[in-house]
C-alpha cells in the first residue's frame, strides 16, 4: 500500500513546497516574518522526516531491485524519464537527509537573525535538492538534483558565513562545477551509447573498455570534489570554517556523501572494468587522505577547520571501501557514510554551540568547558569518541568493516588506512584536550552557560543514533545486505564476461 | 504566358511592410506626435504576423521564383524574432518617454528590421539574403543612434556602420565567388552544383567568406570587437533587441546557408565554425570577468552564448540544429527578462548601468534580485534552470558528432563564465546596500521579467513543447 503513494515524490517536493509557503505566504513585521519562516520551516521538515520513516518502514530487505518506483516521460521520445526509486543504498541517505535537516532548523533557530526567510528558504530547497538526488533513477534527473544543490549552498555560505565567505562560496562553487561538467559530458556518451538515461538500464550495459576509462575519469573529476579525494579536496575546509553552523552540518553530513553515493551508483555498476584498473590509484590517493589530511589536522588552530580535515580523512576510508567491492567493505563504507554523516554534523554543531558563545573557533580561546559546562563535555566527548571510532559507537562499525573488507584485497592498504585510526585519536583527543580540559582561566569562557533545552532537544537524537549504530548496527545494515551483494554479483560478473571477452578476442 | 510570382508564403512579411510604410506616412502626416499610437500599432501588427505565422501550413513552401522559403525551420525562427520584437517595443515604450527620446520612427524602424530579419530567415538565395541582412542592418545602424544627441549612442551607430559595412562587404565578396564558380544565387542551384562533396576552390573560399560575415553578424569570436561599444553605447532598449533578434535571424540564416546549399561541404565548413564557436566561448567567458558596465557584460555574455549556440552549428547534424534553436528560444527568455531588470535600474529616476548599482538588491528589492539570480545562474548553465538544458542539448549534438574536444572547451568555459554570472549575484546578496534602486515604475518591465523567470524556472517541468517544436524546425531543415 505505501508503495503506491508516491511517497518519494512526496518526501522529495514536500521541502519545496513549504519553501513555496515561506515565500508567498509568510506576511507581518520583521520579527513575524522571521519567527513563521521558523516554525513552517520546522514543520515542513519534520514532517519530511516522518513520511520518510514512513518509506523506512515499507522498505522490503529481502528485495535487491528498486522500490518505491516512479516513473513517468519527462522528455518525451528522448527515453528521459521522471523515475525515482530507492535500493538498501540509498534508503539510508535519503533518511540521513530528512534527519539532519530538521535538526539544522533548529540550530539556526538563534544563530540566523538576518533574513531568516531567505535563510529557510534556502535549506528547503536545499532539502528537496538532496534528498531527489539519492532517489533520482535517471541520469539526468540526477545530475539536475547534485548541481542544484550548488544553488542554494553558495547562497547559505555567501550570505550568512563568516568573514571570508565569499571567496569561500565561489570556490565551492566554481570547483564542485568544473568537476560536474565533465561528468555532464560523460553523461551525454553514455546516453548517446545506451539510447537511454534510466539508471536501471544502464546498470546493465556494457560500454566498451577503452570508452570507460574515459568515461571514469570524466566520472572521477565529479564525484572526487564532491567525496572530496586529495588532491581536490581544498575547498572543503574553506566552505565549512566559513559557512554557518548549519551549513557546515549540511556539508559535511550529506553533500560529501554526494560523491561517494556518485561511485556506487555509477561508477561502480556501470564501468566495472574501469572501476577495477583504477581501484589502485583510489586507493592510493585514498591511503594520501587518510594520513596526510589527519596530519593537517592536527597542525589546525581553527576547530572548524579540524573538523573539515578529519572529514576528508574519513571520506579516505569511504572511497578505499568502495573500490575493495568486498561486501564488508562496501557495507561498511556506506556505514561509515552515514556514522560519518551524524557524528560530523554533531561535532560541527559541537562548535556551533561554543561558536554562538563566544564568537571564536580558536581553539586556543577556550580550555577547562568540563568545569562550566559539564552536559556539553560530555556530548563532545561521545561525538568525539565515535568520530575516533571508539567500539559502541558507530565510527568503530564502519571503519572495522572498511578494514576487514580492504584486508582481504589487500593488505599494505588496510596497513595504511589503520594508522589513520591512530592519528584520528591523535588529532581529536588533542582538539578535546585543549577545548574541555585545563584551567577555566579565561574570564570569558568562565561565563559561558551551558547546554540549553533547545541544544539539548538537538543533541538528543543525534546521540541516539550514534549509540544506537553503534550498538546494534544490525537495524543499518540488514537492508542493505541484499543490494550490496547484488552489486558485487553484477560487478564480478562483468568482469569475468570482459575477461572471457579478452580471452576469445585474444584466440 | 509569364506567372506571377508566388507571394502568400511571405504573408506575414507583407502585412509588416504594408504596415510600416503606413505608420511611416501616418507618423510624418500627423500634426502631433503619434509615437504611442505607432507603437501599439507595430505590436499588434507583429501580434498578427505572429498568429499567420502560427497559422501557417508547416509544409515547406517557396515564393518569388524560388527566392523565398518558408517551412517549420523558418517559422520557428520567425516566431521567436516576431515576439522579441514585440516585447522589446512594450519596454522600449516608457524608457523612450522619461529619456525623451520618444520617436515614431522606432516603432517603424523596428518593423523594417524585423522584416529583414524575417526574410534573412526564409532566404534561399544569396541575393535574397544579402537584401535581408541589409535592410535589417541598416534600421539597426539608425535605431543604435536614434538617442542622436548623445555622443555614446552616435559613436555607438557609427561604429556599428563601418564595421558592419565592412562585414557586409566580405559577405557579399564571398556569396559573389561563389557565383561565380558555382554558377548561380540560388541555395538549391548550389546545393546541386556541389552535391557530390567536391567544389571548386573558388566556392570554398567564397564559403569562407560568407561563414566570416555571418560571423560578425552573430557577433561571434573573433568578429566581435562592435559588440561591446555598441551594446554599452546604444539606448538600452535598443541593446535588448540586439541582445536577441538579430542573433536569432543570424543564426537561423547560418544554419541554412551551413546545412542547405552547402550541406554537402560540411567538412570544409565544420571546421571554421568549431573555431569561432571555441574563440567566442573563450572571449566571452574571460573577457566578461572585468567588466563594470553591465551592458558590456552582457555584450560578452551574448558572445559566449553565440559560442555555445555555434557547438551545436558545428556538430551539423539534425539535433546539432535542433539543439541551436532550443538555445536560442532560452536564450530569448533569458535575456528579454535580464534586459527588462537592466531597464528597470534606475536610481532617483536616472537609469544606472554598472554592476555595483545592484549592491544590496536582495535586501533592498528582493523580487527584482531573485529574478535577476535566476537569469544569472540559469546563463550559467545551472540545473534545474532553461539554461542548462539550452547548454545540454547542444553538448549532446556535439558529443553525437564525435566533437568530444569541442564540448570539453565547451563545459570548461562554462565554468569560467559562470564566475562572473556568480559575481552578480554576488553583489546583489552577499554586499551591502549602497543606493537603493528605485522601485520598478513599468507594469511591462514586471511582466517581462516576472513571466521569463517564471518560464526559466519552470522549464525543466515540461521542456517538451519546446524541444518537439525545435525537432520539428530542425527536420524542416535537414531533410529539406
Amino acid at each position: 500500500m505505501i508503495e503506491d503513494m508516491s511517497l518519494l515524490s512526496i518526501i522529495t517536493f514536500l521541502p519545496l513546497f513549504g519553501a513555496a509557503c515561506i515565500l508567498l505566504l509568510v506576511r507581518g513585521t520583521e520579527a513575524e516574518v522571521a519567527a513563521n519562516s521558523r516554525w513552517v520551516a520546522l514543520w515542513t521538515s519534520g514532517v519530511t522526516f516522518a513520511l520518510s520513516l514512513l518509506v523506512w518502514a515499507g522498505f522490503d530487505p529481502a528485495r535487491a531491485d528498486f522500490q518505491f518506483v516512479e516513473r513517468f516521460e519527462w522528455v518525451p521520445g528522448y527515453n528521459i524519464a521522471y523515475h525515482m526509486g530507492i535500493d538498501g543504498i540509498s534508503l539510508f541517505f535519503v533518511l540521513l537527509s530528512t534527519f539532519l535537516t530538521p535538526l539544522c532548523v533548529l540550530a539556526s533557530w538563534e544563530a540566523i537573525k538576518t533574513r531568516v526567510r531567505e535563510y529557510m528558504v534556502a535549506f528547503l530547497v536545499l532539502e528537496t535538492m538532496m534528498v531527489g538526488m539519492f532517489c533520482a533513477l535517471d541520469y539526468v534527473l540526477f545530475y539536475v538534483f547534485f548541481e542544484g544543490v550548488l544553488i542554494p549552498m553558495f547562497l547559505i555560505i555567501g550570505v550568512w558565513g563568516g568573514p571570508r565567505r565569499i571567496y569561500a562560496a565561489f570556490k565551492f562553487f566554481l570547483y564542485t562545477l568544473l568537476g560536474s561538467v565533465l561528468m555532464l559530458l560523460a553523461l551525454l556518451a553514455m546516453y548517446l551509447h545506451a539510447g537511454t538515461t534510466d539508471v536501471p538500464t544502464l546498470m546493465v550495459t556494457t560500454f566498451p573498455e577503452s570508452m570507460q576509462i574515459w568515461l571514469f575519469l570524466a566520472l572521477l573529476a565529479s564525484f572526487a570534489v564532491k567525496v572530496p579525494m586529495w588532491p581536490v579536496h581544498t575547498w572543503l575546509p574553506d566552505a565549512h570554517v566559513e559557512a554557518p553552523t548549519a551549513g557546515s552540518v549540511i556539508l559535511a553530513g550529506v553533500l560529501l556523501k554526494m560523491g561517494a553515493y556518485g561511485f556506487l551508483r555509477f561508477s561502480v555498476p556501470m564501468l566495472p572494468q574501469a572501476t577495477a584498473d583504477m581501484a589502485g590509484v583510489i586507493f592510493v590517493l585514498s591511503i594520501i587522505a587518510v594520513i596526510y589530511t589527519s596530519l593537517v589536522a592536527l597542525a589546525q588552530q581553527d576547530m572548524k577547520k579540524l573538523i573539515a580535515y578529519s572529514s576528508v580523512a574519513h571520506m579516505g576510508f569511504v572511497t578505499a571501501g568502495i573500490f575493495a567491492m568486498t561486501q564488508q567493505a562496501v557495507e561498511g563504507a556506506i556505514f561509515q557514510m552515514l556514522s560519518h554523516g551524524i557524528v560530523s554534523a554533531a561535532l560541527f554543531l559541537c562548535v556551533g554551540v561554543v561558536y554562538d558563545r563566544l564568537h571564536t573557533r580558536d581553539i586556543d580561546r577556550y580550555g577547562g568547558l568540563a568545569t562550566n559546562m559539564p552536559k556539553y563535555a560530555l556530548v563532545f566527548m561521545l561525538f568525539m569518541m565515535a568520530s575516533v571510532g571508539l567500539p559502541g559507537t558507530s565510527g568503530f562499525v564502519g571503519e572495522f568493516l572498511v578494514m576487514v573488507g580492504v584486508f582481504q584485497v589487500n593488505t599494505v592498504v588496510t596497513l595504511f588506512i589503520a594508522t589513520g585510526v591512530i592519528l584520528g585519536a591523535v588529532y581529536m583527543l588533542f582538539l578535546y584536550r585543549r577545548v574541555v580540559f585545563g584551567k577555566l582561566e579565561k574570564a570569558d569562557v568562565k561565563a559561558m552557560l551551558d547546554l540549553s533545552p533547545r541544544e539539548m532537544a538537538i543533541f538528543a537524537p543525534l546521540v541516539l543514533v550514534v549509540l544506537w549504530m553503534g550498538l546494534y548496527p544490525s537495524t543499518f545494515l540488514e537492508p542493505m545486505h541484499a543490494s550490496v551483494d547484488n552489486l558485487i554479483t553484477s560487478y564480478q560478473a562483468a568482469l569475468a564476461a570482459g575477461a572471457d571477452g579478452v580471452a576469445v578476442a585474444a584466440r | 504566358m509569364t506567372e506571377l510570382p508566388s507571394i502568400l508564403p511571405a504573408l506575414p512579411e507583407l502585412v509588416l511592410a504594408l504596415l510600416a510604410i503606413a505608420l511611416l506616412m501616418y507618423g510624418v502626416f500627423a500634426r502631433t506626435d503619434r509615437t504611442t499610437a505607432c507603437t501599439w500599432a507595430a505590436v499588434y501588427g507583429l501580434g498578427l504576423a505572429g498568429i499567420l505565422l502560427f497559422l501557417e501550413a508547416g509544409s515547406r513552401v517557396e515564393g518569388f521564383y524560388g527566392q523565398f522559403v518558408a517551412d517549420d525551420f523558418t517559422r520557428f525562427a520567425k516566431l521567436l524574432i516576431v515576439a522579441a520584437a514585440a516585447v522589446v517595443l512594450l519596454m522600449a515604450r516608457r524608457w523612450m518617454e522619461t529619456e525623451g527620446i520618444q520617436r515614431f520612427e522606432f516603432p517603424v524602424l523596428m518593423l523594417l528590421s524585423v522584416i529583414g530579419m524575417m526574410l534573412m530567415v526564409s532566404a534561399n538565395d544569396l541575393i535574397g539574403m544579402y537584401l535581408g541582412l541589409e535592410l535589417q542592418s541598416l534600421a539597426l545602424y539608425v535605431m543604435a543612434t536614434i538617442q542622436r544627441d548623445n555622443v555614446r549612442a552616435t559613436e555607438a551607430g557609427l561604429k556599428y556602420f563601418v564595421l558592419g559595412a565592412l562585414a557586409s562587404g566580405i559577405l557579399l565578396y564571398g556569396a559573389s565567388l561563389v557565383y561565380g564558380f558555382a554558377g548561380t544565387t540560388s541555395f538549391t542551384g548550389i546545393q546541386t552544383a556541389v552535391a557530390d562533396g567536391e567544389a571548386p576552390m573558388g566556392v570554398v573560399i567564397g564559403l569562407v567568406f560568407v561563414v566570416c560575415g555571418l560571423a560578425f553578424k552573430v557577433s561571434a569570436a573573433p568578429f566581435h570587437m562592435w559588440t561591446p561599444d555598441v551594446y554599452e553605447g546604444a539606448p538600452t532598449p535598443v541593446t535588448a533587441l540586439f541582445a536577441v533578434a538579430p542573433k536569432v535571424a543570424a543564426l537561423a540564416l547560418f544554419l541554412r546557408v551551413a546545412m542547405e546549399p552547402f550541406g554537402a561541404l560540411t567538412a570544409e565548413w565544420q571546421q571554421v565554425v568549431a573555431i569561432i564557436a571555441v574563440l567566442s566561448m573563450i572571449v566571452g567567458g574571460f573577457a566578461a570577468i572585468a567588466q563594470e558596465n553591465i551592458k558590456r557584460l552582457m555584450a560578452y555574455s551574448s558572445i559566449g552564448h553565440m559560442g555555445y549556440a555555434l557547438v551545436g552549428l558545428a556538430a551539423g547534424s539534425a539535433e546539432g540544429v535542433r539543439g541551436v534553436l532550443i538555445y536560442l528560444a532560452i536564450y530569448l527568455f533569458m535575456n528579454l527578462g535580464t534586459f527588462a531588470i537592466i531597464l528597470a535600474m534606475r536610481q532617483q529616476n536616472r537609469p544606472v548601468e554598472g554592476i555595483k548599482d545592484l549592491a544590496g538588491l536582495g535586501r533592498t528589492r528582493p523580487v527584482m534580485a531573485l529574478s535577476m539570480g535566476v537569469f544569472m545562474f540559469s546563463m550559467a548553465g545551472i540545473p534545474p534552470l532553461a539554461g542548462f538544458f539550452a547548454k545540454f542539448y547542444v553538448f549532446m549534438a556535439a558529443v553525437e558528432a564525435g566533437l568530444v574536444w569541442l564540448a570539453v572547451i565547451g563545459v570548461l568555459t562554462s565554468v569560467v563564465s559562470a564566475f562572473y554570472y556568480l559575481r552578480i549575484v554576488k553583489v546583489m546578496y552577499f554586499d551591502e546596500p549602497l543606493e537603493s534602486l528605485d522601485p520598478i515604475a513599468s507594469p511591462t518591465l514586471r511582466v517581462v521579467m516576472g513571466a521569463s523567470a517564471l518560464v526559466v524556472t519552470f522549464f525543466f517541468m515540461a521542456p517538451g513543447w519546446l524541444v518537439g517544436g525545435a525537432e520539428i524546425a530542425a527536420a524542416a531543415l535537414v531533410a529539406g
